[in-house]
């Protein structure tokens, strides 16, 4: 279940946001993002931004990984 | 952006296989089980199951919405979509699921006259009911946690906006309750899980904290690239092999411990858990979404006084023993025999992912 | 107000006399069609190439394209496909009573515009205009003649070590058609239907390389991976397509994420698949690479004989997974 994608938030409109992902945007819900801000990337699933992300998040997300590979 | 490239195509493939295999030589045969139909089409589009050793096995369990949804759910869905006046709205998949009777599905009722349409998002369903103020828009919404806090901003939506021409028949389930019952079944045998990323986001990553703590099983949540397939299968594998349960959250970029604060409020002020029935589970208490008194004036379920009719089984379709993990696909007698994605008995084999109809498009 | 077509446009009548001389024939002006007579008589004397198709497609105007244009390159595509040098075109309107006028002007002017740039001629045709209800708007049949041009030998000259070509990006018009069916695509989005003739890319190719080509092929319903599995089935080779060197547009990745799709499933328009010798790969690519169209062009996959009648894919982590045809219809999923 959930099939979901990551989308970059172009333009806030009160509780919808215009997002994109290779080129093609989308009017998407962001009721329960909070603070949401141009330029954040958020998680799509049916519409509706389900949590934010970010590089920074992204970066330490693959340095985790290639720690777990060392690691193990 | 957010590294994706380095995700879905991982360095080092060799390497993490080889560190998996030094594990698994020394568990034996295992057995790994994911609850989410993203994660069965992942594996199944990766062609994971491939270069894996041949102890580990990938297991898909209730993990597709429409495949838990029980057939006489369906046949009362069947049966409003012949009410006049009544437009029915879901999720594409949703459309092609048999009831009780082979070939009966809101597509084919469609075909006969029904008013059936797909759509991307439930937001969809309330915009179709505001413009067709004399048609009764039921959108029936399935999913789980992930899902439900859009189904429940629907509704408050549809609220705000007095759009009284709109209702959603929730057919939403919890994760938590069917896991554990799976667990506590006699014929259960998974070694570990990889849990669902997606619904973890909205739940946190503490929420599969009993697997380690009440039942001694490992879980990874795990996002649906293929590098966090390999990683996710590599720290089960190795926890395994330890003796050390415990839970792991792989998937960092996207699911925070707590989850999502804000869209848990969401479904806490529309939703009240209720028991739930799965197909191959049975009624598990709290394992639903049911909507609360104060917006039954949305609910489908109340206003058209909706009762499933008594459980059928399909006649020799294996769905409910494949979604608990206790056959595979090919075991079926029904499997690429009677039961194909073109012409489908059960409900793995409707949706891209249920384990039925990929085990069929990508091979075993 | 816009107007219509009524039930009297197709009675044969006074009124199709007026649809045929006001719009048809200014548009399509030439010898064998001005005569209107039940057929075209046509000169030629060499081997013939002979192909039919109808157009359904829902919207009618989609981004990159319409039914009109699509009328166009479909029958000629295929004509291509069978190794000939499209000539003539048949074209049959089914008209719904109700279809606006302007819109069938704009249909029609797209299937003269897309005649000309193939070099071919309407040379007879028919409109018919069916109760409102029974058709979807406008539906088109058009069959298309051609001379041939190259003698292709078919599957069942595929031999292992053959090579796979494709002529560009995959999926663009499936993609696209099921993006504006969803009403998901916003103005002046990237995302587009390859639809387009192939009539010069097959030629370069051809001219490139003729006798070392096995079998061309448009893959349109299906796609990519429907289209392979139809040369492979029943026959003692495999196909083996490499994931990371399929040329896939990342607008159309992006529309089959959103949607649940598969590129290698979704309809081409304008894309052709070439199985070739080994031998002359590279240099039927960078044929076809300097065709308009053409630029992306790759090499992607071989033909093995380790799994015979099956089409495989190697993704990018080494694992491998069989294609097998699309099965019943695509639709958008999210769960």
């Amino acid at each position: 279940m959930c099939l979901a994608m990551p989308m970059k938030i172009n333009k806030i409109d009160g509780s919808s946001a215009e997002c994109e992902a290779g080129g093609l945007t989308q009017n998407i819900r962001i009721d329960f993002i909070k603070d949401p801000k141009p330029g954040d990337y958020v998680m799509v699933h049916a519409g509706f931004a389900i949590e934010r992300m970010t590089e920074e998040e992204a970066l330490e997300n693959m340095e985790l990984l290639e720690e777990l590979k060392n690691a193990l | 952006m957010l590294y994706d490239r380095w995700f879905k195509n991982p360095e080092d493939v060799p390497l993490i296989l080889e560190k998996i295999r030094k594990y698994s030589d020394r568990t034996g045969p295992i057995r790994l089980m994911e609850v989410c139909g993203t994660h069965t089409m992942s594996i199944a589009r990766s062609g994971i199951r491939s270069i894996l050793p041949e102890n580990v096995q990938l297991l898909s369990g209730p993990g597709c919405p429409v495949c838990v949804t029980p057939a006489n759910m369906i046949d009362m869905v069947l049966d409003l979509s012949q009410q006049p006046g009544v437009l029915i709205t879901s999720y594409g998949d949703l459309l092609r699921v048999p009831g009780s009777k082979h070939g009966d599905s809101l597509l084919s009722r469609r075909a006969l006259g029904g008013k059936v349409e797909s759509v991307y998002s439930p937001m969809d369903a309330v915009r179709i009911a505001e413009e067709r103020p004399d048609t009764e828009v039921i959108f029936l919404g399935v999913g789980f946690e992930t899902t439900a806090p859009g189904t429940a901003a629907c509704i408050q939506e549809a609220v705000v906006r007095n759009v009284e021409n709109f209702s959603i028949l929730s057919l939403l389930k919890r994760t938590e309750p069917a896991i554990r019952s799976l667990i506590e079944a006699d014929d259960f045998a998974v070694d570990g899980f990889l849990c669902p990323g997606h619904v973890a986001a909205v739940t946190g990553a503490n929420g599969f904290r009993f697997l380690p703590e009440d039942y001694r099983l490992p879980g990874v949540v795990a996002g649906f690239e293929p590098a966090d397939l390999l990683y996710s299968i590599l720290a089960l594998t190795e926890m395994i092999a330890s003796g050390r349960p415990d839970l792991k959250n792989e998937y960092t970029r996207l699911v925070r411990s707590g989850g999502n604060p804000a869209a848990l409020a969401l479904i806490d002020q529309v939703f009240e858990a209720a028991p739930s029935d799965w197909r191959g589970l049975g009624l598990i208490e709290n394992s639903g979404y049911a909507i609360r008194k104060q917006y039954e004036k949305w609910d489908a379920a109340k206003k058209y006084a909706l009762r499933p009719s008594e459980p059928k089984d399909i006649p020799g379709c294996r769905c409910a023993q494949i979604i608990r993990g206790v056959m595979r696909p090919a075991q079926c007698p029904l499997f690429k025999t009677a039961c194909t994605p073109d012409n489908p008995v059960g409900p793995c084999m409707v949706s891209g992912e249920g384990a039925c109809a990929a085990a069929y498009q990508y091979g075993e | 107000m816009d107007e219509k077509i009524t039930l009297d446009y197709g009675s044969g009548g006074l009124k199709t006399s007026e649809l045929i001389e006001s719009i048809l024939l200014p548009a399509f002006k030439n010898d064998a069609l001005s005569r209107l007579g039940d057929g075209a008589v046509l000169p030629g004397s060499d081997k013939l190439v002979f192909s039919t198709d109808s157009f359904v497609v829902s919207p009618w105007r989609f981004p990159g394209g319409d039914i009109g244009k699509l009328s166009v390159c479909g029958t000629v595509n295929d004509v291509c496909m069978a190794g000939g040098a499209p000539k003539y075109l048949s074209l049959s309107f089914i008209i719904e009573e109700g279809f606006s006028f302007q819109d069938f002007r704009d249909i029609v002017s797209s299937v003269a515009e897309e005649a000309r740039a193939c070099d071919v001629s309407i040379v007879t045709g028919d409109t018919k205009v069916v109760d409102a209800g029974k058709g979807d708007g406008i539906y088109i049949n058009t069959a298309g003649i051609g001379f041939q041009r190259a003698d292709l030998p078919g599957k069942e000259s595929i031999r292992p070590g053959d090579a796979v070509l494709v002529s560009g990006t995959i999926g663009c018009h499936g993609a696209a058609v099921m993006m504006a069916r969803s009403g998901m695509l916003a103005e002046n989005s990237p995302l587009r239907s390859d639809c387009a003739p192939l009539h010069e890319i097959s030629a370069a190719a051809l001219n490139a390389a003729g006798p070392d080509i096995r079998v061309l092929r448009d893959p349109t319903r299906g796609g990519i991976a429907t289209t392979l599995n139809e040369f492979t089935e029943g026959m003692p080779f495999s196909i083996e397509l490499g994931e990371s060197v399929l040329p896939v547009d990342p607008a159309v990745e992006a529309a089959c994420d959103m949607l649940g799709l598969d590129p290698l499933y979704c309809a081409c328009e304008g894309r052709m698949l070439i199985i070739c010798s080994p031998g002359s790969a590279d240099q039927i690519l960078a044929a076809v690479r300097a065709v308009p169209g053409g630029e992306n062009a790759a090499r992607i996959g071989t033909v093995t004989e380790d799994m015979p009648g099956k089409v495989l894919l190697r993704t990018p982590i080494g694992g491998r997974r069989i294609l097998a045809k699309l099965t019943g219809i695509q639709l958008p999923r999210i769960c």
